[in-house]
């Protein structure tokens, strides 16, 4: 806009040549920034990279061409024993029940928990409205507990199985969901609300009629994708000691060659239940925010 | 809605009124159905995760050790008659052992005549011929002797061979424990713990110069070590700490960030040319893009955890592998949404670019490149931060970072205290990331909305 009222006044080539010549120096500039930025964050990789070699056992050039050593070895041993397999499958299909077993639980009762928390620490909902920082705090506790932390922790005093890693998973996701439902919450309209109150409903009334038909689309659909990503936390809990299939792929990979054809049955089942998963997740999510018809 | 007056039209007035009754009424089963399943549902995972056995299994005492060692240490004074020595050492380990001829204050004498004061009244008496006592408030002095080689302790009003419930007594062995300590009674050594609040030795180990003093007195007072520069040499003692490996925990810190920064940015950068690819308003060749689709879908779906197993068969135990294992499933990641972003992108700029001249490439450089970079960008550092999570479990899992030492302290089962201190380290890692990058997407998205 500047440039254009500048043209129509007099001396205008000369002020077209200064509005010219500082946009290419500010571009100069901002190019310059960029570049140093990259050349920055390029040095910064290489570095890294280098420092992350020297504390590993084995090197990057060296570890490259035996990366597909062992897919290839478990690939050949499943297919010369492919009869096995599905054997293995209905063996180990009880395990994969437990893991999804665990991250459906925990999904569930991390969203009541995130629910209820969101709901104390949105403004303009929070029955306290003082505490609301302390419940913003809380979950991001809770959240920035890594799952593994928690369950190591619990299988020390309740032992092994799936309780320790349900307990885990359900506590970070309380934090995880907790943040995002309150975003969520944040945006809802008030005048409903102020409806319920004027006929009498208490806060729970109020939630329950006048919050929850607004936002229950959003926070199932959040509830689905953290389904998703605590399918692959329980598995890999029960890595660590937590019960279900993770457990099993642990004893599977300490038997070694021979045997890999158990491995290669877990990491089938693994990655079909994880991809089952995740579309069944992704069409549900997409049926709720695009609406049933479409 | 639009079922209810399909229903209602052309029928009579009643009509309506009915239908959205009986959708009201299949809505109210609906909700209440909802919940009855989920009831049903946590009943039988409660059965099937054997939560009544867990009851029984769940130890408590691991618990009570847990909480106190978190907080708390002990220090240990041990007789030990096959060494004919005494030893002072905090948690009892070589290396909180008290410099030859230095002993706690509260312990005075030596072999033979030890007095070891617990506080509160409690004391315990090492005597010759390895006699114990001890005078402890309310009950008065137990005396332990050893007997034809037997230990044998006689408790104030009771009988011989009689003892207390709160004492642990045989022939081989006697233990009380107290609220100030505890004493313990064995054929080779007789040994007392005094419980203190705080982690021990957390700055510096007794055999350092700085052990004991200020912080005032380590950066204003006269020099402690004539060696060393005070700073320097605190410094070098507090990194250096043996117990508690101060200088390798940062570092295992720093390596779990670097791992999630490798990996996080290594796949943004291999992903962004293949999202290119995979994009419906890019894509050269369907087949292809169809191709590379199924390959981030892959690579996601096959997951961290088998990428982590996989990996690490090619480049061993340590930080190298997890760098990888999330390069890789984040390669599926960011494809995907880059993708989507990608096919998102306004096509006017592009034209404009076009308009002037502009060769494919600079067209992407200029016409879709500045459009996406805040969006990228944010999503990046967003992957960053929850990587830097993943990492401290891919550590765990593969034996590089903060995951490593975690899984290491807890595996000894009595350094609690240890992992209570990376617990802190490792959520206060996430907690920053946690914000930086909050910080960082919220200024990207800011100077995304100033441009326009």
């Amino acid at each position: 806009m500047a440039d254009l009222t500048a043209a129509r006044s007099p001396g205008a080539a000369r002020n077209l040549a200064q509005n010219s010549d500082s946009y290419l120096r500010m571009v100069r500039a901002r190019r310059m920034y960029s570049g140093l930025m990259i050349a920055l964050f390029v040095i910064a990789m290489i570095i890294g990279f280098r420092i992350v070699e020297d504390r590993s056992a084995g090197g990057f050039w060296e570890g490259m061409p035996k990366v597909l050593d062992f897919p290839t070895g478990l690939v050949v041993e499943a297919w010369e024993k492919r009869a096995n397999l599905p054997g293995y499958f209905v063996e180990f299909f009880p395990a994969l029940i437990e893991t999804v077993n665990i991250a459906a639980v925990s999904t569930l009762l991390g969203a009541v928990l995130g629910l209820g928390l969101s709901l104390v620490s949105t403004r303009g909902l929070a029955p306290f409205p003082r505490l609301i920082p302390v419940f913003r705090r809380i979950m991001d506790i809770l959240r920035a507990f890594p799952e593994i932390v928690i369950a190591l922790v619990l299988i020390f005093v309740l032992g092994g199985g799936p309780v320790p890693a349900m307990i885990a998973i359900a506590l970070h996701t309380a934090g995880a969901l907790g943040k995002l439902f309150s975003e969520v919450s944040e945006n809802v309209d008030l005048k409903p609300l102020e409806g319920l109150q004027s006929v009498g409903a208490n806060w729970w009334q109020r939630m329950l009629l006048g919050v929850m038909p607004q936002v229950a689309p959003n926070y199932l659909s959040y509830a689905l994708m953290r389904f998703e990503i605590n399918i692959r936390a329980s598995a890999i809990l029960g890595f660590v000691g937590a019960g279900g299939i993770g457990y099993e792929l642990r004893n599977a990979m300490t038997f070694g060659t021979g045997r890999f054809d158990i491995s290669a049955a877990i990491f089938i089942l693994l990655f079909l239940t994880i991809v089952f998963f995740d579309q069944l997740s992704s069409y549900f999510r997409n049926r709720l925010v695009h609406g049933v018809t479409r | 809605m639009s079922m209810t007056t399909d229903m209602g039209a052309g029928r009579s007035d009643g009509a309506p009124l009915q239908a959205a009754r009986a959708l009201i009424t299949r809505k109210r089963r609906l909700a209440l159905a909802v919940p009855v399943l989920l009831l049903v549902y946590l009943v039988y995972v409660f059965f099937a995760f054997d939560v009544p056995g867990l009851v029984q299994r769940a130890n408590m005492d691991n618990a009570r050790i847990l909480v106190a060692d978190s907080y708390s240490h002990k220090v240990h004074v041990t007789r030990d008659a096959r060494a004919d020595e005494m030893v002072y050492a905090v948690e009892g380990e070589n290396k909180g052992r008290y410099p030859e001829g230095t002993m706690p204050a509260w312990v005075t004498g030596g072999f033979d005549d030890t007095v070891i004061d617990l506080g509160e009244g409690h004391v315990v008496r090492f005597l010759p011929d390895r006699r114990v006592t001890y005078d402890m408030p309310g009950v008065g002095v137990i005396e332990i002797d050893r007997v034809d080689g037997k230990i044998v302790a006689q408790f104030p009003g009771f009988g011989p061979g009689e003892s207390p419930e709160w004492a642990s007594v045989s022939d081989s062995r006697v233990s009380i424990t107290t609220e100030a300590g505890r004493l313990s009674v064995t054929r080779s050594k007789d040994e007392v713990f005094r419980y203190f609040p705080g982690w021990e030795l957390f700055w510096f180990t007794l055999d350092s110069p700085y052990h004991g003093r200020g912080v005032g007195e380590i950066l204003f007072g006269p020099q402690i070590d004539p060696a060393r520069s005070n700073v320097a040499g605190a410094i070098a003692d507090f990194m250096g700490n043996p117990m508690w490996r101060h200088a390798d925990v940062f570092w295992a810190i720093g390596e779990t960030v670097l791992m999630a920064f490798l990996g996080t940015f290594g796949a943004a950068i291999i992903a962004l040319p293949l999202a290119f690819l995979a994009a419906k308003n890019f894509a050269p060749v369907v087949a292809l893009r169809f191709a590379v689709r199924r390959v981030f879908d892959f690579v996601r779906g096959v997951d961290g955890l088998i990428w982590t197993i996989i990996l690490s068969r090619a480049f061993g135990p340590g930080p190298l592998t997890g760098a990888l294992a999330i390069l890789i499933t984040d390669v599926g990641g960011f494809g995907k949404s880059f993708s989507e972003v990608l096919e998102n992108v306004d096509n006017r700029q592009i034209e404009g670019v076009q308009s002037t001249g502009a060769k494919p490439l600079q067209r992407y450089r200029f016409g879709v490149i500045p459009q996406v970079t805040p969006i990228l960008l944010s999503q990046i550092l967003y992957y960053f931060e929850s990587n830097t999570r993943s990492a401290t479990i891919i550590g765990a899992i593969t034996g590089g970072g903060i995951g490593l030492f975690l899984t290491q302290a807890m595996q000894t089962q009595k350094d609690w205290e240890e992992v209570t201190y990376y617990i802190v380290l490792i959520v206060l890692m996430v907690m920053v990331m946690d914000t930086v990058s909050g910080w960082l997407r919220r200024r990207l998205i800011k100077g995304d909305d100033a441009g326009h």
